[in-house]
């Protein structure tokens, strides 16, 4: 018994030393950073506060939420058709999915403003049937397209391997009892799809609420936390508040994940 | 009332079926299932017997010109959320996001019953089913016989027109097969529903089927009442399927069939037969001072309890598979005389 617990500390030693070294302490001293400046632990309040600070914060939430579920309602779709239906050119399709993955936030950034930018594509378009040029790529709109776009393929590989597991034949059952291929989306496949739904939107929000490097490329009018912590970090060299920041915005993302995590958990009993 | 709908007579007419990859899984077939009965589609894996049970239920449709007929309308385009047809399957398919109650109601929610109406009929169905008190457990929780009970229930509470069960009892272990066995039959009998039921176990066909099809590669090999197909097997295939056939190897002459082991007096034997089967229940181990018309050595004997199961040689590829009553030791080598009623004696 007393050899069990032995083995089992140092089973666990090298995982606790790198949670300790590269997550516990840093965040405690960012913690303490926080309330180390010239307003002290009022840093904290500050981001409730001051409507700037909030705003930020709010809004990087609303982007990444809307990012999370824009993505899990295309990756949804497409994955379970991908999977489903093998034509000509599926495997290299799904193989080029892959390719935003490697690309860094300010490729993404690029390709926004080719898109939705001043001299960009869809201006270019509206201009010619209205007259007038719609440009989105400097706002959080530009800014969601591109989250979206590198958070699909992930999603849609991770939907992909799931919809493989689905058993057809929850679906017969379901269209023998008379649910229409409607019902049988919502009562069978979504519900067997949940799990995988989880893991990747949490992924996606995660991803989303930290991105740094599109938001930095298409700047401008863009007011999310990432950039907010960036310029006071260097510009501002405003220490204090850029850590009371970066502890919050990690801070609030667990929870948010979390609360996601409980309600999903307590649905799926609840319905069982 | 527990029971359904007035029961549906099924035709297939001219029903074969290619899948997209060019196999043939079904000889164009025309078959008349007649209302009220059962019929239990049995052969080998690939015959076919499950692609004809998906093409009743509208999960599959037939090739170009095959017809799928209920009471008499056509219903080969209709998909099989608009047959009414009650599903069971191999592996359960109960939805594992609702309770047990939640499942068997499901198709009568789809059907917009009111809430107090679907209560009554789900807790008719587990009643009937002696599931109740699993009402509210979650699908994981059950055992294999106790999620078939729950599928049969969740297909019967809609009063379906048909009832289709695919190897409803293979996953199961070989105790509980033999009970949910007898429960299914009597539920049949019962409801007095149209039942197709898909099997690759013999004793399932013989014990549930008013009739039996017997499939071989895509083809029907007999059709016929459960005793009709062990008595009477059409062909050598349905001969070797179902239950154990014994032969032997020989000529036959002035009513006697004569073999290595000896010769058996058969009245009736056409001049042609060069080989005659039998089963093990008509042949037994002659006592002393009968007169025994082969004789052979013991390969093999297993006491079975209620009786012994015989493999005696007698100079054939294979011995001969005899069940003995007699409360006596066989040894092996010993050397045993053997009588043949000669109405069991077939010719294929």
């Amino acid at each position: 018994m007393r050899n069990e617990l032995r083995r089992l500390i140092f089973l666990l030693l090298p995982a606790g030393i790198f949670f300790a070294g590269f997550f516990l302490l840093p965040m405690a001293r960012l913690f303490f950073i926080g309330g180390s400046g010239k307003t002290g632990w009022a840093a904290y309040a500050a981001i409730l506060t001051d409507s700037n600070y909030f705003n930020s914060l709010l809004s990087t939430l609303a982007v990444a939420a809307a990012t999370t579920a824009a993505t899990l309602i295309i990756s949804g779709i497409s994955g379970v058709f991908l999977q489903r239906n093998r034509f000509p050119g599926n495997g290299m399709l799904v193989a080029m999915l892959t390719f935003p993955l490697a690309f860094p936030g300010v490729v993404i950034g690029f390709m926004v403003i080719m898109l939705a930018g001043r001299q960009g594509l869809i201006g270019q378009v509206t201009q010619a049937l209205t007259g007038e040029k719609l440009v989105f790529a400097y706002t959080l709109s530009g800014l969601f397209m591109g989250y979206v776009y590198f958070s699909i393929p992930r999603t849609i590989l991770t939907v992909m391997a799931a919809a493989e597991k689905l058993d057809p034949k929850l679906e017969e059952a379901a269209r023998s009892l008379g649910a229409s291929p409607w019902r049988v989306v919502l009562d069978v496949i979504i519900p067997g799809l949940k799990p995988a739904f989880i893991s990747a939107g949490a992924i996606c929000f995660a991803t989303a609420v930290g991105a740094f490097g599109t938001a930095f490329t298409l700047a401008a009018k863009i007011n999310v936390l990432p950039m907010v912590i960036y310029t006071e970090f260097t510009l501002s060299a405003n220490i204090a508040m850029a850590a009371a920041l970066s502890f919050v915005l990690g801070a609030v993302t667990w929870i948010v994940l979390a609360l996601a995590r409980t309600a999903a958990g307590s649905s799926v009993a609840a319905a069982g | 009332m527990t029971g359904t709908g007035k029961p549906v007579s099924i035709a297939l007419a001219n029903c074969a079926k290619t899948f997209a990859d060019g196999t043939r899984a079904l000889e164009p077939l025309d078959l008349a299932i007649h209302a009220g009965e059962t019929v239990v589609f049995l052969g080998p894996s690939g015959c076919g017997k499950t692609t004809t049970l998906r093409i009743i239920a509208g999960l599959e449709e037939p090739d170009a010109g095959g017809k799928v007929l209920f009471d008499g309308v056509d219903v080969t385009h209709l998909p099989i959320e608009q047959r009414n047809v009650g599903m069971v399957f191999q592996s359960y398919a109960l939805f594992p996001n609702m309770t047990v109650a939640g499942n068997v109601g499901y198709g009568l929610r789809i059907r917009k019953v009111p809430d107090a109406q679907v209560k009554a009929r789900v807790s008719e169905m587990l009643a009937m089913m002696q599931i109740t008190r699993l009402a509210d457990r979650r699908i994981d929780q059950l055992s294999g016989g106790q999620r078939q009970r729950v599928a049969l229930a969740r297909a019967i509470a809609v009063r379906p027109r048909a009832l289709l069960l695919d190897e409803p009892l293979t996953a199961l272990d070989a105790k509980l097969r033999d009970t949910l066995r007898l429960d299914i039959d009597s539920l049949l009998r019962s409801l007095g529903i149209t039942a197709i039921y898909v099997t690759h176990d013999q004793a399932e066909a013989m014990a549930l089927g008013d009739r039996i099809v017997v499939m071989e590669h895509g083809r029907v090999a007999q059709i016929g009442k459960p005793r009709e197909i062990y008595q009477r097997p059409a062909t050598r295939f349905v001969a070797d399927f179902i239950g154990t056939m014994n032969r032997l190897t020989g000529t036959a002459r002035d009513g006697v069939f004569r073999c290595k082991a000896g010769a058996v007096a058969w009245p009736e034997a056409p001049a042609t037969a060069t080989e005659i089967l039998f089963r093990p229940e008509d042949i037994r181990v002659a006592g002393s001072g009968e007169a025994a018309s082969l004789q052979g050595t013991v390969a093999s004997a297993f006491f079975l309890g209620d009786r012994t199961r015989l493999f005696v040689d007698v100079g054939e590829e294979r011995p001969l598979v005899i069940e003995s009553t007699a409360r006596r030791d066989f040894q092996h080598g010993e050397a045993v005389g053997l009588a043949i009623d000669p109405r069991g004696l077939l010719v294929l």
